[in-house]
């Protein structure tokens, strides 16, 4: 083996880590910006006793998890216990590696034996970017469902089977608000998604512009999947304690919770990036760490909106939660592909 | 192709870790004083009756057939998707009868209230 | 980034990984005594598969499988499983009372696939794999493959309508 293949490889496995690594800093951060804006939304300071504005508050926070107690208690499945918050984690962080983050490969400035390093923008520009983000997705389930299962607690349980059930379900009109991005593009590839948005209209053709029903039903959705408000279910903690999570503290309560905000986060990140045009911007494509600022101000006004409707509406009876997605997101999203569909379809030939 | 893959698959190691090592840690560094009031059931204070794993509603279970019947719909939906630009303009009618064919069992579905949740 | 598979064997491990997650997860499927746990193992084995698809160069297989088979109907089997609340308890006998009938079925079974496969040559495509294999897989559906196509949508149909039809007597007769 060459050493310049070598270097790049090493290269290439450090960026993943340091990807994997600022997530986990993204989720920190969010927490706290969370609680800030939740306290100014409802007129309160939120927190700010620890360090400057209370921004040190989300380590002491961590630090407090890792010296709790770890109690397992004596009536779980011990194994499928432990496995459960790791496999709601890791999916949620898997499925940032389609997501293009700058248009070109970034050069890095010095050389590293005589090497030029370039990096791509991306973790894996698979050709199927938009449905492994789907199967990645339809993985998180399993988490929630075994969480569920393996605590051997009737709240648990309830609370394990209704987020599985509102997971499976949100999954399909999802699926198919993608689906009619994808019938625009013709290409399921995300960086192609980008190119295309980039490309037309002084690169300002962002998907939300023609296909707004897709982009509504896919936020609500992702807003759905994530288990955000007003589809908090899994933590009712006024009818379900805690949901699934019942039995669960310490820090592998911790995990369950980091997963709900990378879920987030990496879902702002994926609608950026297919309706509101990813790193596309002016300059972008010269400068890519433009591209890479771009970006991130979308996900921002995503994740704030996010928070702004956790604020705003109060959380939705489970029966309303299905008849809402089975009845109206289901059908409105099948009609848009089908209307996407037959509009090109008059429009190319 | 496979090379793409290949750092999905370097991502998942790193992603596996972060979680294992993580509960390593908090392993590490807990104070332990077992109780035998912690290994019990949470339940508000009330000692659990009966058996956790009750039978629940088949509810769930309707919603989780209709769900994987129209996740390999889209996935069938996803290649034609793709290539429409390409394709005849009939081959657009033969893809909606297939979504209209689908669309009937969700019907049917609706009309016989399996959507309902009661 | 110029890479060069041959170089390192990184295609055989990642072949043995797979492979012990699809075989140990068949095992673990069959050998574990608590009914949950052997669901999970076939997600395990299910993983596997998709890897196997990846090793081909069949990307949209391999995510389909993925979607598919670990995501939906693994967990409809998981569904299935705490459905029935009988056949939750540890410990169960695996074997039924006609566990000696099924034995010589399975070695002759058994036989039969040792043999194919070591009669059969296996002959290797010289074909390049194709780039855009979603795009390909378009073409086919509504070009040569309509028929299938629409066939599978029918069956899909008549899938959910059984299933709905099923599931929902079932409700009916729990509330009678």
């Amino acid at each position: 083996m060459d050493l310049e293949f070598i270097i790049s490889l090493i290269v290439q496995i450090v960026m993943i880590g340091v990807i994997a690594v600022a997530l986990m800093t993204a989720f920190a951060a969010m927490v706290m910006v969370e609680r800030k804006l939740l306290g100014r939304f409802t007129l309160r300071y939120g927190p700010n006793r620890v360090g400057k504005y209370g921004s040190l508050q989300i380590i002491a926070d961590m630090f407090k998890l890792f010296f709790k107690e770890e109690v397992i208690p004596g009536h779980v499945e011990r194994t499928v216990y432990l496995m459960a918050p790791g496999l709601a984690l890791v999916p949620a962080l898997m499925a940032f590696a389609v997501v293009p983050i700058a248009g070109a490969p970034f050069t890095l400035p010095f050389q590293i034996m005589g090497t030029p390093i370039t990096i791509n923008p991306w973790i894996a520009n698979v050709n199927v970017g938009v449905l492994y983000i789907l199967a990645i997705g339809s993985l998180g389930t399993y988490g929630v469902i075994l969480g569920g299962w393996s605590s051997n607690n009737k709240y648990s349980l309830l609370g394990g089977l209704r987020t599985s059930a509102q997971m499976l379900s949100y999954e399909l009109p999802m699926g198919l608000a993608m689906l009619s991005a994808i019938l625009i593009v013709g290409s399921m590839q995300l960086t192609n998604i980008v190119e295309f948005q980039a490309s037309y209209l002084g690169g300002f053709f962002w998907l939300i512009l023609v296909q707004p029903v897709a982009f509504i039903v896919f936020y609500i959705c992702a807003l759905a999947e994530a288990g955000r408000s007003p589809f908090d279910l899994p933590e009712t903690e006024n009818e379900l304690i805690a949901g699934f999570s019942t039995e669960y503290g310490g820090m592998k309560f911790g995990l369950f919770f980091a997963a709900e905000y990378v879920h987030m986060i990496v879902v702002s990140f994926i609608m950026a990036t297919v309706f509101l045009g990813g790193w596309s911007g002016p300059f972008a494509q010269q400068a890519p760490f433009l591209g890479i600022g771009y970006l991130l101000i979308k996900v921002a006004f995503i994740l704030f909106t996010m928070i702004w409707v956790r604020a705003s509406i109060p959380r939705v009876r489970f029966d309303k939660l299905m008849k809402f997605c089975w009845k109206f997101l289901l059908p409105v999203s099948i009609a848009n592909a089908a209307a996407t569909a037959l509009v090109l379809a008059v429009l190319f030939f | 192709m496979l090379q793409e893959f290949e750092f999905l698959g370097v991502l998942g190691a790193i992603t596996l870790t972060i979680p294992v090592v993580t509960l390593i840690i908090a392993w590490l560094l807990r104070p332990k004083k077992p109780n035998p009031a912690k290994q019990e059931t949470y339940e508000s204070g009330i000692k659990t009756i009966g058996d956790t794993w009750v039978q629940f509603k088949a509810q769930y279970y309707i919603y989780a057939i209709i769900f994987v019947v129209f996740d390999i719909e889209a996935v069938f939906l996803f290649p034609f998707a793709v290539a429409l630009r390409q394709l005849p303009l009939y081959s657009l009618i033969w893809a909606i009868v297939f979504i209209v064919l689908l669309f009937d069992g969700l019907l049917y579905g609706w009309r016989k209230g399996a959507l309902h949740w009661n | 980034m110029p890479f060069d598979p041959s170089q390192i064997p990184i295609v055989q491990i990642v072949f043995f990984v797979m492979t012990a997650c699809a075989i140990g997860g068949a095992i673990g499927v069959v050998s574990s005594p608590n009914l949950f746990h052997s669901a999970l193992y076939l997600v395990l084995s299910l993983f596997g598969v998709a890897g196997y698809y990846v090793l081909l160069s069949a990307g949209f297989l391999a995510v389909v499988q993925l979607m598919v088979y670990v995501g939906a109907i693994a967990i409809l089997i998981l569904f299935a499983i705490m459905f029935a609340r009988r056949l939750m308890g540890q410990g169960e006998n695996q074997n039924n009372q006609q566990w000696w009938l099924s034995l010589p079925i399975v070695m002759i079974l058994f036989a039969v696939l040792v043999g194919v496969v070591n009669t059969v040559s296996w002959p290797v495509s010289g074909a390049e794999p194709t780039g855009d294999t979603v795009m390909e897989l378009g073409h086919a559906f509504l070009g040569s493959y309509l028929i299938p196509f629409e066939v599978v949508s029918i069956l899909l149909s008549v899938a959910l309508i059984g299933g709905i039809f099923l599931a929902r007597e079932k409700v009916e007769a729990e509330e009678a």
